[in-house]
């Protein structure tokens, strides 16, 4: 087997038995990202001597005897994740010079079990966009076919683990920024429920709706992640006093007795979304039946609000967005803007050069709304919605133990084809964004390709805190559907 | 709801944000645009409920009020786009 194809579980497996070491791993994932990388794009920072002085801990630990659960294994974070001493710049130039001096509470967490980060991936600036077209530093190219966007705006993530650059990866989903690049790319990416993985030292983009979460090779891989990064944290006040299960029997539950017992909904409302695909459909079909194969009971359930999802969305991601990002206004840290007659001149020069064009619509979005006599009419109302939403949700899972359903309306698109029509590309979050709104998990697992050889995902979302089915139904649906082709030719 | 190029101006003054005089037709069309979607929330009859806030199941988190050693200048002021020794220096705000 090569190094680039170790997953978590098989790289653990291989370096605990000696037959590997961390650094000749490390190092042979270093030469691949230097090798590809450079059309991919899939990394804003890579630093290579870091990365082996970790791996060379890691073997000193092995060999030691003290092992954690990553010890020596190379993952990649998305560079909004604050890691300390390596440069961090949410793909904007605002941050272009930041080196955070603290590591977010994940990032302790890898560390801590013995992770060797291998770089920072590229993102759509501050995590808005679905394509990562909107990095102020580069275009993440998908791995299957350079012609078109991996997704977003885990973009950079999704790519490094689906071209093998990293054993696994982090990214984070505000409206599906790991589920929907991960379809896209043919990785497995998980969002966990909202809470259960602390937000400390992660960049800010909307509140009540980000979360981290891992992109891996594989449903195993997620759930061994998972473990790791969830929990409580006294530095996150939403983070969830929650018990974490051992993620890992989910796995143990579908051995022992196929899916049998399990309930599937497929809202209505989703089947009638004006402009899904084709070859999305048939996938998504294909999926059913082999669920179905499985013993998961499918029923029809409805979700009455899903026509308002996009909307009210767009209304408080871009309110949180614009309360969030007023922080950047070139005092303490970050980009400043250059010859300023005032502090105000200053404000505006330091936010009108330092941001992007997605990022400052959706800071007008947000102003807007939440500007005096609108907020009523905007925030209020879209935030009543939200709580409709999450009733649609709680009825469901009534009748439930997942719903299925696609993870986004059509394969990848090429690079350069919505950027002028912010619209459009918002349009095609909707089965995304519903997880984000209600809070619930989702996951995306590899399903299929489209006619051009482009991987196209399905999404399972569970109850609050039911990760466990989702990795039940997911490693189960993996395990049969056994897609011949997993990886691209580079 | 339909955007002005002046309410642009004055949206973007609000978010200390200044858009090019180039740029100030096609961001009202686009604000426009987004908008006019959103105004489909006005169809959801919302009378009477209440509103979500994410953080909204969650507890307060409180902690022992204790001393604990501060990371120093040197650490809080590292990223500072200017400095003076332990400053962050600023444009004048006082006239």
């Amino acid at each position: 087997m090569e190094f680039c194809e170790l997953t978590i579980a098989s790289a653990q497996k291989l370096l605990l038995g000696h037959q590997i070491s961390s650094f000749e791993l490390t190092n042979a994932l270093l030469d691949r990202i230097e090798k590809y990388d450079d059309k991919m794009g899939a990394f804003i920072t890579v630093d290579k001597d870091l990365a082996l002085e970790q791996a060379k801990r890691a073997d000193q630990d092995i060999a030691d005897d003290k092992i954690s659960a990553l010890t020596g294994v190379p993952i990649a974070l998305k560079d909004l994740l604050c890691t300390r001493g390596i440069k961090t710049t949410c793909g904007s130039k605002i941050l272009d010079n930041f080196i955070p001096q603290y590591d977010g509470t994940v990032v302790s967490k890898l560390k801590g079990n013995g992770a060797v980060i291998i770089g920072k991936t590229n993102m759509d600036e501050f995590a808005m966009g679905s394509s990562t077209e909107n990095s102020s530093y580069k275009i993440t190219t998908n791995p299957w076919n350079k012609e078109y966007v991996p997704g977003g705006s885990s973009g950079g993530s999704a790519a490094a683990v689906a071209a093998q650059f990293c054993c696994a990866a982090l990214g984070t989903d505000t409206g599906g920024s790991i589920r929907q690049p991960a379809s896209h790319c043919g990785v497995v990416g998980l969002k966990p429920t909202y809470g259960r993985v602390s937000r400390f030292g992660l960049v800010s983009y909307g509140s009540s709706l980000d979360q981290i979460g891992p992109i891996t090779k594989d449903v195993k891989d997620a759930a061994l992640l998972l473990n790791i990064i969830s929990g409580n944290d006294k530095m996150d006040s939403t983070s969830a006093a929650v018990d974490v299960p051992d993620f890992t029997h989910a796995f143990d539950q579908f051995k022992k007795g196929s899916l049998k017992g399990m309930t599937a909904g497929i809202p209505k409302e989703y089947m009638s979304v004006d402009g899904i695909d084709p070859e999305v459909e048939k996938v998504f079909k294909e999926a059913k039946k082999i669920l179905e194969d499985l013993g998961v009971q499918v029923k029809e359930i409805s979700l009455p609000h899903t026509e308002y999802v996009v909307a009210a969305y767009y209304i408080i991601a871009p309110c949180e967005a614009s309360s969030n990002l007023a922080r950047f206004d070139g005092v303490r840290y970050g980009f400043r803007g250059k010859s300023c007659e005032d502090l105000i001149d200053m404000y505006k020069k330091t936010k009108s050069k330092g941001f992007g064009p997605e990022v400052q619509r959706r800071i007008l979005i947000g102003t807007y709304a939440l500007s005096a006599g609108y907020y009523d009419a905007y925030y209020g109302r879209a935030s009543q919605v939200r709580t409709l939403i999450m009733e649609d949700f709680s009825n469901a899972f009534k009748a439930c133990d997942f719903i299925l359903s696609p993870v986004a309306p059509a394969p990848a698109f090429k690079i350069g084809e919505n950027i002028d029509d912010p619209l459009t590309m918002y349009l095609t979050d909707i089965f995304t964004l519903s997880a984000n709104m209600a809070g619930i998990p989702g996951i995306s697992v590899p399903a299929g390709y489209s006619s051009k050889g482009l991987p196209i995902g399905i999404q399972m979302m569970a109850n609050r805190f039911d990760e466990m089915a989702l990795l039940r139904a997911g490693y189960g649906f993996e395990k049969t559907i056994l897609l011949e082709k997993k990886f691209p030719d580079l | 709801m339909k955007i002005s190029t002046d309410e642009v101006t004055k949206i973007a003054h609000l978010a200390r944000l200044e858009i090019d005089v180039s740029q100030k037709e096609k961001m009202a069309e686009q604000l426009s645009h987004i908008l006019q979607y959103i105004d489909k929330l006005k169809d959801v009859d919302v009378e009477g409920v209440k509103l979500f806030s994410g953080a909204a199941f969650m507890n307060n988190v409180l902690r022992d009020d204790e001393l604990k050693v501060s990371p120093g200048p040197d650490v809080t002021l590292a990223n500072a786009p200017q400095r003076d020794e332990d400053f962050y220096i600023v444009p004048r705000i006082v006239k």
